[in-house]
């Protein structure tokens, strides 16, 4: 059989000389391995954002101004913005996880396109460093938003080369998620039908749409800001006719699919987790996965719930407040049919089950708190308040963040072949979970009574809020620091876990830990349904 | 039960990852039409910037279209067309096998290309001549004829619309401008939209030649048979997209 002086050829690229080590690593073209350029690369951006948003939260401790300037504050929440969103949410879950998994869920050897995918990682490489350099010389001070007229016509800073680096990881993502949905379409196993799919695939497919719809409008939203900086052409400038409005839908067309970027291969993840760690199949499977798609969809219809008090019309607001409403069903669905599957589940409280659990609270409060702010009328007594910013950060932190760790948790033993410290594990998660609501549910509350985001002095009557915060983020921050810990000892003394450490049926688990490059050893065809558990 | 890949017959054109060249084949062109998506998207971006504007200053609209060149973009309409029916062609001819066809076709749907790239840094060319006050791009170069009116069509600090100078002498500026005092005119904003819709789509012209180009480089070495010819095929869809995105612009843009 000619297949084994082929594979032979692929897998025997054992590296010997330093050089070749990093050949093997900056030109490899294997998912797994590319998965890992993004674990780290990912991480190191986590860290930075982490840092400015230390920074962000030491200085709000007293009401004064102690640490930095007005200015220099500005710079530093929207540096812990812009890394946080462009380079970890957006990239986070899938770009790390869902190009490790896809193909081996799949029972596939790579995704479709593997030079493609490679040359997404440098893109977000690219797109990274033209961030940091703007950081570097001097920061930019517009918010994650990059608001005309302020972006184009005022600001001092760096705008345009935190801008490109948000267009050039832009085309990453773009590019990831065509791989995914070609991958998914046209390479999944003999027998591996639609609806056998794990959901953690149809949340990948579901967040892969958005992605390659929604991504180019940011794209060239992004590049009419740059152009109109440059040459003040007018495209955004009211004096020569220009409408700053026209900036935020093109904006908010994007950036609010965005967050289901963020979110859906986060409940991807929860699916996955929940299944094994109840040993049961998830309920109402097709409602889980359909739920996917619908909020894949109504994600694009709602984007003027951003924008209730940029004069836009009172009736296009309420009708995108409605529709904003209706994202709550898909969503519920999912927290329903989770809490469903843990009904007489054979629950065991590993790690990942316990991110996953806390994922569920903090998303059920992050989700109610979307739909007070989806109603106009709440929504502009809070707009600009930390009571926005403590809602999205239930979303995207103690969603997404919880998801991905629950995540790195789960399948870290079937990329590294070992296992971590399951009882530091179980700590960690458990700090997260304390630090997190420490530090964000305050929030919520001085928000109500009026606190706004974004500044660096405040009245007196916030500060016990405000400690409180920054004491729940330092929480949060050693909970962050204890599983790289961990995590790294365990490269070198976890013990060896095996092929399938959490008996689970899923097709990753019936290769080796970590994975050959070409995945299987023999093709797997599949014949049973997602999350067929034998009893133990 | 293996059904490995490489089992019948060492294909060179099959990728390790995938099964069958029908697999390949399909990815591949889902691909291309997911990545056409994409860039509908962009360009939906600009469009819709387009119509807001023309929603709000359709006066204005009116009268800066006649200062855009429609005899040239007529020329190029019909150019980028017959390039459209040579791609067509050249698929056929990579299906039936017919290198020298193939390689003709597609070398006439890179010269026509080219055709229409010159054509287009002609337009702008004299956009630009004008505003450093010559007539016409040869006579900026040679130091030749002036322009009668100052007029400056290029968006940026120089920018100078002739008859924005005309009508406020007369008091019959635009209701819109009645109605904002202090703003400059806007016609700017449809020069600009101009510039930058027919610039991206340039530069998408410029990708277009190239992957053209390569492809043409493949069949001229033999990499094509009737049993493979995907590059040629999604190629072709790549500049079909093109195509019809200049057919949206021209009438867009000149026939106003």
């Amino acid at each position: 059989m000619s297949t084994t002086a082929l594979i032979n050829h692929y897998a025997t690229n054992r590296a010997t000389t330093a050089s070749a080590w990093l050949k093997s690593w900056l030109l490899t073209v294997d998912h797994k391995r590319i998965a890992i350029l993004y674990l780290i690369s990912i991480n190191v951006f986590f860290l930075l954002g982490g840092l400015a948003a230390s920074a962000v939260r030491l200085e709000l401790i007293t009401p004064q101004g102690d640490m930095m300037s007005a200015d220099m504050y500005n710079r530093m929440f929207t540096l812990h913005g812009v890394i946080m969103v462009f380079f970890f949410l957006i990239p986070g879950i899938p770009s790390v996880l869902g190009n490790f998994l896809i193909p081996l869920m799949i029972g596939a050897r790579d995704l479709a396109f593997p030079k493609l995918n490679l040359l997404s990682w440098y893109l977000y490489m690219g797109g990274g460093i033209f961030a940091l350099c703007a950081a570097v010389f001097g920061g930019v001070d517009t918010g994650w938003t990059f608001y005309t007229p302020f972006s184009t016509s005022y600001s001092n800073s760096n705008v345009v080369l935190t801008i490109a680096g948000a267009f050039v990881m832009g085309f990453s993502s773009i590019l990831t998620g065509l791989n995914f949905i070609i991958t998914i379409h046209k390479m999944r196993a003999p027998g591996l039908t639609w609806f056998r799919l794990p959901l953690f695939i149809w949340a990948h497919y579901a967040t892969s749409l958005i992605q390659i719809l929604a991504t180019p409008v940011v794209a060239i939203a992004l590049l009419l800001v740059m152009v109109e900086r440059i040459w003040h052409v007018g495209v955004f400038d009211p004096a020569i006719g220009g409408d700053p409005v026209l900036y935020q839908h093109l904006f908010w067309f994007y950036s609010h699919p965005a967050v289901y970027i963020m979110i859906l291969p986060a409940m991807g993840v929860i699916s996955e987790l929940i299944a094994t760690f109840s040993r049961r199949r998830i309920f109402g499977y097709e409602f889980v996965a359909f739920s996917s798609i619908a909020i894949a969809i109504l994600g694009f219809l709602v984007w003027g719930h951003h924008m209730y008090v940029s004069s836009q019309s009172v009736y296009s607001g309420l009708v995108f407040g409605f529709i904003t409403m209706l994202v709550a069903i898909p969503s519920a669905i999912k927290v329903f049919n989770w809490t469903a599957t843990l009904y007489k589940g054979s629950i065991s409280y590993r790690t990942p089950m316990l991110y996953a659990l806390g994922f569920i609270g903090l998303f059920i409060i992050g989700g109610l708190t979307g739909i007070f702010l989806s109603v106009v009328a709440v929504d502009i007594h809070v707009t600009d308040t930390y009571f926005v910013v403590a809602h999205f950060h239930y979303v995207m932190v103690g969603g997404t963040m919880m998801a991905y760790l629950g995540g790195i948790h789960y399948w870290w033993p079937k990329m590294t072949g070992r296992m971590y410290n399951e009882a530091w594990g179980a700590i960690s998660a458990l700090v997260v979970f304390v630090g997190f609501n420490l530090t964000f549910f305050p929030q919520f509350v001085m928000g109500y009574l009026g606190m706004p985001r974004r500044y660096h002095v405040y009245p007196q009557e916030f500060q016990i809020y405000h400690v409180m915060s920054t004491a729940g983020s330092t929480i949060l921050g050693i909970g962050f620091m204890i599983p790289l810990v961990y995590l790294l000892l365990s490269l070198r003394y976890g013990r060896m876990a095996g092929d399938n450490p959490w008996n689970a049926p899923g097709l990753e688990w019936q290769t080796n830990s970590p994975p050959p490059t070409f995945n299987f050893e023999t093709q797997p065809i599949v014949t049973e349904e997602a999350y067929a558990f034998q009893p133990e | 039960m293996a059904t490995t890949p490489h089992e019948h017959g060492y294909n060179p054109a099959l990728l390790h990852h995938f099964d069958t060249p029908g697999q390949q084949k399909e990815a591949a062109t889902l691909g291309m039409w997911a990545f056409l998506v994409t860039e509908i998207m962009l360009f939906g971006g600009i469009f819709l910037a387009y119509m807001v504007y023309r929603w709000a200053y359709s006066g204005i609209w009116a009268a800066a279209a006649p200062h855009l060149n429609t005899p040239l973009a007529t020329v190029n309409t019909v150019v980028l067309l017959v390039s459209s029916l040579t791609v067509a062609l050249s698929v056929h001819a990579a299906e039936m096998g017919n290198k020298r066809q193939l390689v003709t076709l597609l070398l006439v749907t890179i010269l026509l290309g080219a055709t229409f790239l010159g054509i287009k840094f002609t337009e702008y060319g004299e956009k630009f001549a004008h505003c450093a006050g010559y007539a016409n791009p040869v006579a900026w170069m040679t130091g030749g004829e002036r322009l009668a009116e100052a007029e400056c069509l290029v968006p940026g600090t120089n920018f100078l619309f002739p008859t924005e100078v005309a009508s406020a002498a007369e008091g019959s500026a635009d209701p819109v401008l009645v109605a904002r005092p202090g703003m400059k005119t806007p016609h700017q904003l449809f020069f600009f939209l101009y510039f930058c819709a027919t610039g991206l789509h340039a530069i998408h012209m410029i990708v277009g030649i190239t992957v053209m180009s390569v492809i043409a480089w493949m069949a001229r070495r033999n990499k094509f048979s009737p049993t493979y010819f995907t590059p040629v095929e999604i190629g072709g869809l790549y500049w079909h997209l093109i195509d019809i995105i200049w057919v949206f612009l021209f009438p867009l843009f000149y026939l106003v």
